[in-house]
C-alpha cells in the first residue's frame, strides 16, 4: 500500500552496487516481511514507486560487523506467476538486477503454503536465505518446527526468527556473511516436474532454445509456458519464428492441466520437505485464531464488530483529535500569528497580510489537520497488521454483492477513510479490470480524513451538541451514496459482471510497535511535505487572488469568480464565499476551512467559528458539508485514478459524477432543510 | 475411511474434511488458488458456512475465504473418519 505523495525514486537502485552487496527481501504476503525489512532498516529506507508502476518501492541499507548492506523490499506475492504488477515486479528484480542473496520469509505457522513461492525461488539462480518468521505464532497455534532438519532437506540455510521481538537477528546476520563469502556448503534440492510432463517440457524447451531473450533461463520460460504464464506467453509469441510457435501453442493446449500438474508437484516437494521437520498442531486443539474468528467473521457481530472499530475511529477523532486539533491552531499558529503581527508591526500592509492571511493560515489549516491524521494511520495501521482487514472484507462481501463487488473492495474503500489516494491506489488487490474501475469511480465517495476534518471544524460550530450525530449523518448518506451510485454504475456500465472473491485470512498476530511506528512517522511526513508544497501554494495562490488587483477583497479577482458561478451556488443555498471555499477544496479538501479564514480575514481558530454562525443559517451550512463530503475528489486523488485507470476518459467521467451527485445532493439538502424549517 | 460422490465446497459443513478432486474454473483464478494450497488432492476442511455468503475453509493449514460462486465451482469428495 502506497501513502499519499511519496517521493518518486530514480529508474536505477539508489544502492551503489560497488561499495554495498544487495540483498533482496521475497515473501507471501502476511509474513511479516514489512516488519523484517523496518527492523533491519529502520530509517534508512526510501519509500517510492516501481518504475511505470503504481506497486511501492521500499529500499534501504543497514550495517553490521563494519559491513553495509542495500536491501530491496520486493512486492509480497503468492507466486511468480504474472496475474499481478507485483509478481512481475518481484521475477525482473530478481532476474534483471541479480540481487546478492535473495531472502525468503516464509510464516512458520502456514509453512507449507508459504514455502510454495519458495519452491518457485529456488529455481532461479541466485543464492537463498529463508527466514522461517513468526516462529511465536507458530507456537501459538500448536505447531513445532526444527529449523535445522528443514534446512538439511531444503539445502538452503534456514534462520528461524521471531521479527516482532528482534529475535533471530544474529544468526541472519551471520548466515548473510556466509553466504557472501560462499561459506555455505549446502546444495539446494529443486522441485521435479511429473514425469508425462517432464517429456513435454523439454519438447518445449527445444523449440525454444536460442531464442529466449536475456536475462530469462530457457528452462525457467519452459515452465512459465506450460503454467500458462500469460506475460511469458506473449513475450515468446513475439520472439519465436512461426513454426516454432505453432509447435509450441500446440503442445501448451494439449497440456493445459499442466499448471495444476506442476503446482502439485511443488506442493510434494514441499511436503516432502516438511514431513520430518515440523510437528501438527493434535487434533481437536482450537487455535486463537479459529476462537477469534468465531465472532469477527460472523454475518451478525462480524458487522456489528466492524461498526463499532469504525465508531471507535470517529470517537477517538472528536476526543482526542479535536482537542489536539484545537490546542495546536490556538498555541501553535495563533501564536506565530501574533509574533507575526509584532514582528511586522512597521511593514507595509501587504507583507504582514501575505505572512498572516497568506501563509500562516494555509500553514495553520495543515498543521492542525495532523492529530487527525495520525489517529488515522494509527488505527488503520494496527488493525493491518492485526490482521483484521481480511475479516472486514470477508463480512463486507454480501454487502460489496449489491454493487456487483466482493469483499476485497471493500479494503481500499475502507483505506479511504484515511486518505483517498491510497484507496485508489489500492485497489490493486481486485483482481478483475471492470470491478477495480467499479471501485476507483466510486472510492472517492469515502469521507477521507480531509474531508472529516472539515466537517470535525464546521459541525460543532454550526450545530454545536449535535455535532457528532450531524457528522454520522453525513458519513452515513455518503454510504447510502457509495452504495446507490456503485449498484447503478455497475448495471449502466459494468453490466452486472462479478469477479472471483479468493482471499488469504492472516493468522492473528500482536501489532508491532515500531511497524505501526515507522508507518505513521512515513505518512505524516508524507502529508506534511505535501502541505508544504501543495496546499501552501494553493493558499497564497487563494490569497492572491482574494487582494488583487488592488487589495480590496470585495473587488478581488477571487470574489468575482466567486459571484460568476454564484448562481449555481445559490440551488443549493451557498452564497460566493462559500462556492469559493468548495472550488478551493479541489487543490485539498483542507483548503475549504483555510479559505473561509482568508475570505472572513480571521485565522481558522480564532473567532472563525463564531463569524460563520452568525452569517449562514443552518439549512446552508448542511448543504455546504453535504456538498463538501461529496463534491469532486481532490486534485492528488485525480492525477492518481488517471495514473491507476491509465485514461482520461474514466477520469473525466469521474468529476463528471461527482459533480452531478454533490451539486443535486446539496440541493437536495438545501431545500428539504428549508421545507423542514432549518 | 470411506468415499462418497463429488460434491460441490459449499455443500460441505463446517469441519467436515473433503479431498479436492478438481475446479471449473478461469486460468487466472486457478493459479491463485494453486499459489494459496488448492491443488487436486490437497485436503480441505470447511472452517464457516452458514448456508449463505462468503464461506471460510482450511487448506494446507491455511484460512482462505471464497465467494460463493468460486465455491461451487470447487468439486470435493467428502472424507468420513
Amino acid at each position: 500500500m502506497s501513502d499519499c505523495h511519496s517521493t518518486s525514486v530514480p529508474l536505477e537502485s539508489v544502492i551503489i552496487r560497488e561499495r554495498m552487496p544487495l540483498l533482496a527481501l521475497a515473501g507471501q504476503p502476511n509474513v511479516g516481511k514489512s516488519t523484517l525489512f523496518n527492523l533491519l532498516t529502520g530509517l534508512n529506507q526510501h519509500v517510492g514507486n516501481w518504475p511505470g508502476k503504481t506497486v511501492e518501492r521500499r529500499e534501504g541499507s543497514f550495517g553490521f560487523d563494519g559491513q553495509e548492506y542495500g536491501i530491496v523490499d520486493l512486492p509480497g506475492t503468492y507466486s511468480l506467476t504474472a496475474n499481478s504488477p507485483e509478481e512481475i515486479i518481484t521475477r525482473e528484480f530478481i532476474l534483471r538486477e541479480h540481487p546478492d542473496v535473495v531472502i525468503a520469509i516464509v510464516n512458520a505457522a502456514t509453512l507449507e503454503r508459504s514455502l510454495y513461492l519458495v519452491a518457485e525461488l529456488i529455481s532461479l539462480s541466485t543464492p537463498l536465505a529463508i527466514i522461517l518468521n513468526m516462529m511465536d505464532v507458530a507456537k501459538q497455534e500448536g505447531i513445532s518446527i526444527e529449523p535445522a532438519v528443514l534446512e538439511a532437506a531444503i539445502g538452503v540455510p534456514v534462520i528461524p526468527m521471531t521479527a516482532t521481538r528482534a529475535v533471530g537477528m544474529q544468526d541472519f546476520y551471520r548466515v548473510i556473511q556466509e553466504i557472501l563469502e560462499n561459506n555455505h556448503a549446502l546444495t539446494p534440492r529443486l522441485p521435479e516436474i511429473r514425469a508425462d510432463h517432464r517429456v513435454t517440457l523439454d519438447e518445449i524447451l527445444h523449440l525454444i532454445q536460442g531464442y529466449v531473450p536475456p536475462p530469462y533461463p530457457e528452462d525457467w520460460i519452459a515452465l512459465k509456458l506450460l503454467e500458462g504464464d500469460a506475460e511469458i506467453t506473449r513475450m515468446m509469441q513475439s520472439v519465436l519464428p512461426i513454426e516454432n510457435w505453432e509447435s509450441t501453442y500446440n503442445l501448451l493446449r494439449q497440456h493445459d492441466d499442466a499448471l495444476l500438474a506442476i503446482a502439485s508437484g511443488r506442493y510434494e516437494w514441499i511436503g516432502r520437505m516438511v514431513r520430518a521437520a515440523v510437528v501438527q498442531p493434535k487434533i481437536g486443539q482450537i487455535s486463537v485464531t479459529k476462537q477469534l474468528d468465531r465472532w469477527a467473521v460472523h454475518p451478525f457481530w462480524g458487522l456489528v464488530i466492524l461498526a463499532g472499530i469504525l465508531g471507535l475511529v470517529f470517537w477517538l477523532t472528536f476526543t482526542i483529535g479535536s482537542p489536539m486539533q484545537g490546542w495546536l491552531g490556538a498555541q501553535v499558529v495563533g501564536g506565530l500569528t501574533s509574533i507575526a503581527n509584532q514582528l511586522l508591526a512597521s511593514a507595509p500592509f501587504w507583507i504582514r497580510s501575505l505572512v498572516v492571511n497568506g501563509l500562516l493560515g494555509g500553514v495553520g489549516a495543515v498543521i492542525t489537520f495532523l492529530p487527525i491524521m495520525v489517529i488515522f494511520f494509527a488505527v488503520f495501521g494496527i488493525l493491518e497488521d492485526l490482521g483484521y482487514m481480511a475479516r472486514a472484507a470477508f463480512v463486507m462481501d454480501n454487502c460489496m454483492h449489491l454493487m456487483g463487488l466482493h469483499g476485497k473492495s471493500f479494503l481500499p474503500l475502507f483505506l479511504g477513510f484515511g486518505c483517498n489516494v491510497p484507496s485508489i491506489m489500492g485497489t490493486r488487490v481486485i483482481d478483475s479490470k471492470p470491478a477495480r474501475f467499479l471501485t476507483i469511480l466510486i472510492a472517492p465517495l469515502v469521507p477521507c480524513t480531509a474531508r472529516m476534518a472539515v466537517v470535525a471544524f464546521l459541525a460543532p460550530a454550526f450545530f454545536g451538541s449535535k455535532a457528532l450525530f450531524v457528522s454520522w449523518g453525513l458519513v452515513l448518506l455518503s454510504m447510502i451514496t457509495l452504495v446507490l451510485s456503485g449498484t447503478l454504475l455497475n448495471k449502466i456500465i459494468f453490466k452486472g459482471q462479478r469477479s472471483a472473491f479468493i482471499m488469504e485470512m492472516p493468522l492473528y498476530h500482536l501489532p508491532n510497535g515500531r511497524t505501526i511506528g515507522l508507518l505513521i512517522w512515513q505518512r505524516s511526513l508524507s502529508f506534511l511535505k505535501k502541505a508544504g508544497t501543495n496546499i501552501l501554494a494553493m493558499a497564497l495562490v487563494i490569497w492572491a487572488l482574494s487582494v488583487l488587483p488592488n487589495g480590496d477583497l470585495n473587488q478581488s479577482y477571487l470574489v468575482q469568480f466567486g459571484k460568476w458561478v454564484e448562481p449555481i451556488g445559490r440551488w443549493m443555498g451557498m452564497d460566493w464565499r462559500l462556492t469559493v471555499a468548495l472550488i478551493t477544496s479541489f487543490p485539498a479538501k483542507e483548503n475549504a476551512v483555510a479559505t473561509l479564514g482568508v475570505l472572513f480575514g480571521s485565522s481558522p481558530t480564532a473567532g472563525l467559528a463564531q463569524t460563520l454562525t452568525s452569517t449562514f443559517s443552518t439549512a446552508s451550512a448542511l448543504s455546504f458539508l453535504v456538498v463538501t463530503m461529496l463534491f469532486i475528489p481532490c486534485m492528488a486523488t485525480v492525477a492518481v485514478i488517471r495514473q491507476e485507470t491509465n485514461s482520461w476518459g474514466w477520469t473525466l467521467l469521474n468529476i463528471a459524477l461527482f459533480l452531478v451527485i454533490s451539486i443535486a445532493a446539496g440541493a437536495g439538502v438545501y431545500h428539504l432543510a428549508l421545507a423542514v424549517g432549518l | 475411511m470411506n468415499h462418497t460422490d463429488a460434491i460441490s465446497l459449499t455443500e460441505l459443513l463446517v469441519d467436515n474434511q473433503a479431498t479436492i478432486i478438481a475446479f471449473h474454473i478461469g486460468t487466472v483464478e486457478t493459479t491463485r488458488l494453486a499459489s494459496l494450497g488448492f491443488t487436486p488432492g490437497a485436503e480441505v476442511s470447511m472452517s464457516q458456512n452458514y448456508g449463505r455468503g462468503p464461506l471460510i475453509v482450511t487448506v494446507r493449514g491455511t484460512r482462505v475465504a471464497l465467494g460463493r460462486v468460486e465455491a461451487t465451482k470447487i468439486f470435493v469428495e467428502r472424507r468420513l473418519a
